[in-house]
């Protein structure tokens, strides 16, 4: 977790940018204007027959273009949305569009342009990579059987196995069998890829490659839908999060919305910590911490520039002066519940 | 589905409203193909995964080292006394005469467990195999239909089980020429067939045994619908098979002899008469297609409605 991490010590220099703005849960910005969003649900739930409501009537709305990042803790509800996107389970209740079509009526016609990979890898393990892409091509009614051989050598190329296409997939390794899940996203042209999970059990060296790979697509005019609970992923890729908190969807928004969601903290540095702090308190501040050569408190409102001249002003001796933002986990932990406290 | 409302119809906007007449953008270029040519090559892809299979071909050839038993054993027995005393099964005492009736006997033995064994295997495998392996979810993510993937299902085990009792009846002819005479054939009702019609009558015995195995694999294809675990859709099958055969044979339960599933599947010695026994052999088939019927629409509800969790 730390080694990847870099939200928790990113500190912007007084930046207060994103102060004001408003996280707009049920409302993104068209990228694309006047096209249809690539995912749109409106009140989609799922009770399964156990009587547990996997997913609480969420409002997904996935502009066209985007990279979309689809956070939750494990057992949260993200599968289980997914899965009914795709068609793989019947909502309960509520409604939902791919690419503009009703799902899952539509099915048959807009799975097509959509490329998936859900809860991991699934293939044959008596045949080979290639033998397995044939397979899916061949199941694919809009897949032309003339061009097969070269989109599957393309889709492996892609993912770098073309080297290992003849080899029988249960000697692959974690790591390749991943890679030959997303090449069989990558059969045809899609104009959505929905990723569960990419880089689940991929080493450092393969997430950096699935990362790049996503990038590459999403560059290419694709939007991508990736589920993840691991936040330094997310926040590398994605332009726009959705988090998911026991089926509910508890935020949506961009990246900087959520960021602009925490409560950011003033850090004066100091040889004075003890009057920086009174100086601080003296101004309203909540949450007035003195270190050994600093102090630190809520900023609330306060524009962190009247904080500093007022610090000045009673004669501490500013060093430096960071708005730290909270880190993504931080944000994360505050929408989805502290660890054995998850709810579910 | 037609209309939406909420944010969705705020998000969506004025696109909302072209939603069901909107034409699919982008299709691979200029390719328009008949669903035909896509359902022979799914349903190609479908039988190399079957018939690739080293446990399938296994199966495949203990059906074809069974006849060579059998003919084996009886050619080591055979007396000239004739040992066809109405023990054993029937045909039994006319192979050492004429070896086209080892196909007879060989099919005959194979029905009591073999064949409903190895059509189980296949066909309880063959949805529940999919689930049990996550490949359903990938197929019908493609996506491959529910429909048209059930069908190519069962048509591929179906092509399955003609294939096993041919190379019962291939295998059988093959040894019974080796090892026994062959010659004109004398049917049940005592007239005598020249050799060409024998055969002909016997690939139509080999078609109605096979259409009896498709019958038991609509079966197998609805049990394979309801699970995960193939293991457990192969036993079901096999169960039920066996269950069938044995109340079968029990002469108190007579009034729902015609009804279960097995009780048609001997009635083959239909074609083996003079005249054909049609009455007979038109049961078999109507309970044959009854049970396709029946259980393939078993097998349609339950696979087009179920939420695929594996």
């Amino acid at each position: 977790m730390s080694a990847g991490y870099r939200g928790a010590g990113q500190r912007d220099e007084i930046s207060f940018g994103n102060l004001g703005a408003e996280p707009l849960p049920d409302k993104i910005s068209q990228a694309a204007g006047g096209a249809s969003p690539a995912i749109a649900t409106s009140g989609l739930s799922k009770r399964f027959r156990g009587g547990q409501l996997a997913v609480d009537s969420i409002d997904l709305a996935v502009s066209r273009g985007c990279v979309y990042g689809f956070l939750g803790p494990n057992g949260s509800g993200k599968t289980t949305t997914i899965r009914m996107l795709l068609g793989l389970v019947q909502p309960t209740s509520g409604d939902q569009e791919l690419l503009g079509v009703s799902m899952p009526a539509g099915a048959n016609t807009v799975l097509s342009r959509v490329g998936s990979l859900v809860e991991g890898p699934a293939f044959y393990s008596q045949l080979s990579g290639k033998a397995n892409l044939a397979r899916y091509d061949a199941a694919d009614r809009t897949a032309d059987r003339r061009t097969a051989e070269a989109r599957i050598s393309a889709a492996l190329d892609r993912v770098g196995l073309l080297s290992a296409a003849r080899k029988h997939y249960r000697a692959y390794s974690l790591g390749m069998k991943q890679r030959l899940a997303i090449a069989a996203g990558l059969l045809g042209p899609r104009e959505l890829l929905i990723l569960d999970e990419p880089t689940n059990g991929l080493d450092p060296q393969g997430t950096r490659e699935v990362r790049g790979l996503i990038r590459e697509i999403a560059a290419g005019g694709t939007t991508v839908f990736v589920s993840s609970h691991l936040l330094a992923e997310v926040e590398q890729i994605c332009s726009h999060v959705g988090v998911m908190r026991t089926g509910k969807l508890v935020f949506q928004g961009t990246l900087e919305q959520l960021r602009g969601r925490g409560a950011t903290r003033i850090l004066v540095r100091t040889a004075q910590p003890a009057r920086a702090a009174e100086v601080l308190a003296g101004l309203g501040l909540q949450d007035v911490q003195a270190g050994q050569d600093e102090a630190s408190a809520q900023l609330g409102e306060q524009p962190p520039e009247e904080v500093c001249a007022q610090l000045v002003h009673a004669g501490v001796p500013v060093a430096g002066l960071a708005t730290p933002r909270p880190s993504l986990e931080d944000l994360f932990v505050q929408l989805t519940g502290e660890g054995f406290d998850v709810d579910g | 589905m037609a209309e939406v409302s909420g944010p969705m119809a705020g998000a969506s906007g004025p696109a909302a409203d072209l939603t069901g007449t909107r034409l699919d953008p982008v299709r691979q270029p200029g390719y328009r193909a008949g669903p035909v040519i896509h359902w022979i090559r799914f349903l190609c892809s479908e039988l190399s995964l079957i018939f690739l299979r080293w446990r399938n071909l296994a199966l495949l050839a203990v059906l074809a080292a069974i006849p060579v038993l059998i003919g084996v054993a009886l050619k080591l027995s055979a007396s000239p006394a004739g040992g066809g005393s109405g023990q054993g099964p029937a045909f039994i005492g006319q192979v050492a005469g004429n070896g086209v009736f080892l196909a007879l006997l060989s099919l005959t033995v194979l029905l009591t467990l073999v064949l409903p064994l190895v059509v189980a295997v296949v066909a309880g495998d063959s949805v529940a195999g999919e689930a049990g392996h996550g490949t359903l979810r990938y197929l019908l993510a493609i996506p491959a239909g529910r429909t048209r993937l059930l069908g190519i299902k069962y048509v591929a085990v179906v092509i399955f089980c003609l294939a096993a009792c041919g190379v019962v009846t291939a295998m059988s002819l093959a040894m019974g020429a080796a090892l026994f005479p062959v010659g004109p054939v004398t049917l049940l009702s005592g007239t005598t067939i020249s050799l060409g019609a024998g055969l002909l009558r016997l690939v139509f015995v080999t078609l109605y045994v096979a259409g009896a195995m498709a019958a038991l694999a609509a079966i197998g294809l609805a049990v394979s619908t309801l699970t995960e675990h193939p293991i457990g859709a192969i036993a079901a099958v096999l169960v039920l098979a066996l269950a069938s055969e044995v109340t079968d044979s029990v002469p108190q339960f007579a009034v729902v002899h015609p009804y279960l599933p097995t009780h048609w599947w001997l009635s083959f010695d239909a074609l083996l008469r003079s005249p054909i026994a049609w009455p007979e052999l038109l049961h078999g088939l109507t309970s044959f297609g009854i049970y396709v019927i029946i259980f393939g629409a078993i097998a349609w509800a339950r696979f087009t409605t179920a939420d695929v969790t594996s």
